[in-house]
């Protein structure tokens, strides 16, 4: 959080008491309540339930302590999911907010025709539910119907083959491209509007073209929303589910129950019952994510000062 | 002026941003041209032309009529988990944000710290916990099980956060104690119309979260009674595979179609209030 350009706070009034003040309890109860039903007590309960593991023949469930986060941690088919997003992450969410960062400056460099339109059309994936946009691409990929399989026919052999092996992650981070690139832009584009005009009219008089503005004034003062951004995808790469599970109905053999940790957290508990398994699973994850998120936000607060 | 301020319209560069509007056009553009299709028209023409017949409107109608209705029952589920839920979760994240920017309360520092931490928590890491808490309560394959997790938005809070504290000057809240109003008094009266930007930003965003969501719904719900659009559309879908295939691939492409319709509408049709709203909220990041 810069404070740069934040306007000067209004000074507290003298005459509300102590009394006044508790007040504000009321408003923040009712979340407060609801946060700790939907967030705190499930952490706990599932914190309690990695505690324990079922007995395979007496039935019940036996104390065994951090026994499942050593089997979590020693677990190939974890390590492979947790690789495959890690992988997904290094390379999808550069792209995507690179190509966002270009759409925001494009849009916001005022040499774009009907920079309104572009503004809206490029948004607008995101109001596409994502389990329709992941759908509308299977389809899209499908040797079927799709335009992979008009393709192929034009090619006149299998050139494009966005289900298979080597193809299946790249498949997927298109997809996952496609919907958000809009989202980011318009964080980016929401953060350049704020960019005070005195700083741009300054490097201007200081001969400075518009690249050179981009570099050194408007990226700097947009940094805070390059950060938040960055930490978005960085969990939305993490807790990636929805494509590769709905892709699993045309790509069975491609894509494992344990594709992603989500996925190995969600078919542990659905297909295995293993629910306490799961539970670790899910935990190990959100702390991993919690840290690289929290590394991220320091790191981009640092670089502020 | 200088040219930085004023620049020239720049025919390469809107060419080459139409490159990327394409992109982001095209599965659209394929998927309004599809749901004109019927079936066999599907599987046997190329994906960017029509078909022999046009058939959108049977296609709504067979979408509408399948399986007894069912698509309209998803389309009131979903309804009622976004206005309830999306609802819900705008009256607490307003109420709660504004809240913590004008008051100084005790624990207010505890409670802006557990929120903002759980921005980082990823939601599907905790739906499975949610779900076996749940099932430890009952609450299962009940409309509750969707609704109650979809009430939390904590980039809502943090986002009105962040606006009442810049929106809402004391004096005029300490004006109206003057008055005589009563707390709830000034949050209803005064404080509500200053925050509308901020408000339709964050329900906006809320209603795009629930109408969208899949993970929470598919693994709270086994009756396909209480599915929502998203869970109910990828039933559809798998329904192609299996020993006892039945596919409704042109059923899938309307429904998703239809589907998609009202949420693009309320954007275009909200738009001037949710970018101020977004722009307002960046001031601070």
């Amino acid at each position: 959080m810069t404070s740069t350009a934040m306007p000067a706070r209004s000074r507290p009034a003298r005459a509300l008491t102590r009394r006044h003040h508790r007040r504000g309890w009321a408003f923040v109860a009712p979340f407060a309540a609801v946060f700790a039903l939907t967030f705190v007590a499930p952490l706990v309960y599932a914190f309690g339930l990695s505690l324990f593991r079922d007995q395979a023949f007496f039935g019940g469930t036996v104390f065994v302590g951090l026994g499942n986060y050593t089997q979590a941690l020693g677990d190939p088919k974890f390590w492979e999911a947790f690789g495959r997003v890690l992988l997904f992450l290094a390379v999808q969410v550069p792209i995507m907010l690179l190509l966002a960062l270009v759409a925001a400056f494009a849009i916001d460099s005022a040499r774009l025709h009907a920079a309104g339109f572009f503004r809206m059309v490029i948004f607008l994936p995101y109001a596409v539910p994502g389990v329709v946009a992941v759908l509308m691409w299977g389809f899209i990929y499908g040797d079927h119907f799709g335009l992979a399989a008009d393709l192929n026919h034009l090619l006149g052999r299998d050139a494009v083959e966005p289900l298979s092996v080597n193809w299946i992650l790249t498949s997927i981070g298109n997809i996952v491209t496609w919907e958000f690139v809009g989202y980011n832009m318009l964080i980016f584009y929401s953060a350049l509007k704020v960019v005070p005009p005195d700083q741009i009219e300054a490097a201007a008089i200081d001969g400075a073209g518009a690249l050179r503005t981009i570099v050194s004034v408007k990226l700097p003062a947009i940094r805070g929303a390059i950060v938040v951004a960055t930490i978005f995808s960085i969990i939305g790469s993490f807790q990636l589910f929805n494509e590769p599970n709905i892709l699993r109905t045309l790509a069975p053999n491609v894509i494992t129950t344990y594709f992603t940790p989500n996925m190995y957290a969600y078919n542990l508990s659905f297909g295995g019952q293993q629910y306490n398994y799961s539970a670790t699973v899910a935990i190990v994850m959100g702390v991993i994510t919690a840290v690289i998120a929290y590394a991220v936000q320091l790191r981009g607060q640092r670089k502020e000062r | 002026m200088s040219s930085v301020l004023r620049p020239r319209r720049s025919r390469t560069l809107t060419a080459v941003m139409a490159l990327y509007l394409l992109y982001s056009l095209i599965p659209l553009v394929w998927l309004l041209i599809s749901a004109t299709k019927t079936q066999p028209d599907l599987l046997s023409t190329p994906g960017l032309s029509f078909g022999g017949t046009f058939a959108l409107f049977d296609n709504i109608g067979s979408t509408f009529t399948y399986n007894n209705g069912i698509f309209l029952r998803w389309l009131g589920n979903t309804l009622l988990y976004v206005v309830v839920g999306a609802g819900g979760a705008t009256v607490l994240a307003t109420a709660a944000g504004y809240g913590l920017a004008k008051y100084r309360f005790r624990g207010r520092q505890a409670v802006f710290a557990v929120v903002l931490g759980a921005i980082a928590v990823p939601g599907t890491a905790l739906a499975v916990p949610t779900f076996l808490l749940f099932s430890r309560l009952g609450l299962i394959d009940t409309p509750l099980a969707v609704i109650l997790p979809s009430l939390i938005s904590p980039f809502g809070l943090y986002l009105i956060w962040v606006y009442a504290t810049d929106a809402i000057p004391d004096e005029m809240m300490e004006a109206a104690r003057i008055d005589g109003a009563g707390e709830l008094r000034i949050f209803l009266a005064v404080t509500l119309r200053q925050l509308a930007p901020g408000i339709v930003t964050v329900a906006l965003f809320a209603v795009v979260a629930t109408w969208n969501n899949y993970f929470l719904p598919l693994i709270m719900l086994s009756d396909p009674n209480w599915y929502p659009l998203t869970v109910g559309l990828n039933q559809w879908s798998s329904q192609a595979v299996g020993a006892a295939a039945q596919p409704i691939y042109h059923l899938v492409i309307t429904g998703s179609l239809l589907t998609i319709v009202p949420l693009v509408i309320a954007f275009l049709f909200l738009q001037r209030f949710w970018q101020s709203g977004l722009t307002a909220g960046s001031v601070k990041q």
